[in-house]
């Protein structure tokens, strides 16, 4: 008797372990990704750093439960999207915060465009439009803003987008068609 | 084909497509630049944190310690000031004290002068004018005794 439950107390600590080096074999694949899409969605640093953080922390208290349904980068994205969501809820003063950050990406969104084998006023173009997309990024709704990002940031497939946000392929297609009218709209006007 | 041209046939062609195409791919590559930037410093900030709790906590305690100095360096500037007040204060009730006593004294050198004056002034004899009398007789006498004894000669 004695001997089972010591054999059933080693079986779980080294099913733990193997938990363990999971998850700590998933926070370093996925981990840059997730704090890129947050980045990109909340423009601002120390936030996504925070949200990165929470999103791997529940992370690992749910994932015993995670059932592999969806691939790990998905669940985490669905984990990622829904503490961004809960932050940006519970902000009083969420208006003033996306301005004031609207105003610092406008600003800086185009300074970080790799120059590669573009001459200069080639890059200056690029800059241009980088700043444009940023724009009408930033005047996105939250649910646009995030499919946007999954897609043309994150390069995501659709049926991905549709599992991380929840919603069903259709909508994801809908919400991507209006947000990159805006970005088209928006490169149209400044030509 | 691009991404765009996946959900947005209708427009995906042309130049427009092509400059929304190129538009975020730059877009893109712009994001993974600075989320890449952003998430070295990141970590460098959280490992610097620590350090820079002790610099804070390195900058409060001088902080106390100055401010203790600087309190200690009053009070004992506060004291000494309170003290020469204090010595001045006695130096002047000194001389205050000083000033009376010698008015006091001179008051006293004056009453007593002038009681000296009171008792020391001449007053004229009651026998003067019988002593002027034969102060003139003797001289009266004199002079005939010389007379007399210039005749007998």
């Amino acid at each position: 008797m004695a001997a089972g439950v010591t054999l059933n107390a080693m079986r779980m600590t080294t099913a733990e372990e193997i938990a363990d080096e999971e998850f700590t074999a998933i926070v370093t694949r996925h981990r840059a990704r997730i704090f890129r899409f947050l980045l990109s969605s909340s423009r601002d640093v120390d936030l996504a750093e925070t949200l990165t953080q929470e999103c791997f922390l529940k992370a690992h208290r749910n994932w015993a439960s995670f059932r592999g349904e969806s691939t790990a980068m998905t669940w985490l994205m669905r984990i990622a999207i829904n503490l961004q969501k809960d932050h940006w809820r519970n902000r009083r003063v969420q208006f003033w915060k996306q301005a004031r950050t609207y105003a610092v990406d406008v600003n800086e969104a185009g300074e970080w465009l790799p120059s590669g084998e573009r001459s200069a006023e080639q890059q200056l173009l690029a800059r241009e439009r980088v700043r444009q997309v940023s724009k009408v990024v930033a005047e996105l709704s939250e649910r646009q803003r995030s499919i946007f990002l999954l897609r043309y940031v994150e390069e995501m497939e659709l049926g991905e987008i549709a599992r991380a946000t929840g919603l069903s392929e259709g909508t994801v297609k809908a919400h991507l068609s209006r947000a990159v009218t805006r970005v088209r709209a928006e490169l149209g006007e400044k030509r | 084909m691009s991404l765009m041209d996946e959900e947005n046939g209708v427009d995906g062609v042309g130049d427009s497509a092509g400059e929304l195409d190129e538009a975020l791919r730059d877009y893109r590559l712009s994001v993974h630049a600075w989320s890449e930037a952003a998430y070295g410093r990141a970590r460098t900030a959280a490992a610097a944190a620590a350090p820079n709790w002790r610099l804070a906590a390195g900058w409060a305690l001088g902080c106390v310690l100055i401010a203790g100095g600087a309190s200690a360096g009053v009070w004992g500037h506060h004291r000494q000031e309170m003290k020469a007040a204090a010595a001045r204060v006695a130096e002047h009730e000194r001389l205050a004290a000083e000033q009376r006593m010698q008015l006091a004294r001179e008051e006293d050198e004056d009453l007593l002068a002038r009681v000296d004056s009171d008792v020391a002034r001449e007053v004229p004899s009651a026998l003067e004018p019988l002593a002027q009398l034969m102060a003139a007789d003797e001289s009266r006498y004199e002079r005939n005794q010389k007379k007399s004894s210039s005749s007998s000669f």
